[in-house]
């Protein structure tokens, strides 16, 4: 006789605590990127010779400024995804592996906080 | 008494071939894009910080080492991109047989290296050799 709890069984994830969501998320986060960042390299090649009111202009459109904003949202998340994978492999000992995640996140967050604002600040017209 | 041999991780006896070294550098090149995230957002927060700030971050971006990095960095996104494709190609359960995933490791692979030429190719025509 099992002594596990019947909700126990129904989750059915044992000492591993979480299912495929990991997995799963790091596969829709790669497939959203394929379109974003051929995008974002179609767009790069097109803005020419990068002059400042040509990239202003560029990204004060609200397409390019929505599709940068996502760009940079899904890129962290499927960065965050994948360097957690690589600490857990590579890390030992939970206080570091702890402690190099804490801290990639931290740099992850802010990253994402720097780069959708600036969008929106150029986005927003503040500007010229 | 006698110690026995304790058992290794499957990485340290196992013959070393390409196909590895291919899966090895989707990891690689993944960990090189995340460090180019940091420029990529240095990017936007220059362009954010007015047209004085973005003129005083261009020659950040025209510097040889910059560019170097740029390029690195543009193959590493083609590479991942390619063997990202074949992981999920791989996912639905497609690809594994020895033959096809071999020549599809190779594709992704020159692949990138070719896409990274084509379009550094289309942006130093688009800059002019100015920049």
């Amino acid at each position: 006789m099992s002594l596990r709890s019947p909700l126990g069984r129904v989750l059915g994830l044992g000492a591993a605590k979480e299912g495929a969501g990991h997995w799963w998320a790091q596969r829709v986060s790669s497939v959203a990127l394929i379109f974003l960042t051929l995008w974002f390299l179609f767009a790069l090649a097109a803005l020419g010779d990068f002059s400042y009111p040509a990239v202003v202009t560029w990204m004060g459109s609200p397409l390019n400024a929505v599709l940068l904003t996502l760009l940079i949202i899904t890129t962290v998340y499927h960065t965050q995804l994948g360097l957690q994978v690589v600490v857990e492999d590579y890390v030992a000992g939970p206080g570091p592996k702890i402690l190099t995640m804490l801290a990639i996140n931290f740099i992850l967050v802010l990253l994402a906080g720097l780069g959708v604002f600036s969008v929106l600040r150029v986005a927003f017209g503040a500007v010229a | 008494m006698a110690i026995r041999a304790k058992p290794l991780s499957p990485f340290l006896h196992y013959r070393w071939q390409y196909s590895n070294t291919l899966s090895i550098l989707n990891r690689l090149t993944g960990i090189a894009l995340s460090v180019g995230l940091v420029l990529f957002i240095y990017w936007l927060v220059a362009i954010a910080s007015g047209a004085e700030a973005y003129e005083a971050a261009l020659p950040v971006f025209a510097h040889p080492l910059t560019r170097f990095l740029l390029i690195a960095w543009t193959f590493s996104f083609f590479y991942h991109l390619l063997n990202g494709i074949r992981h999920l190609a791989w996912d639905m359960g497609y690809g594994f047989d020895k033959k096809i995933a071999r020549a599809t490791g190779w594709a992704c692979f020159i692949g990138a290296l070719l896409f990274t030429a084509l379009y550094w190719g289309v942006l130093a025509s688009q800059l002019g050799g100015a920049a």
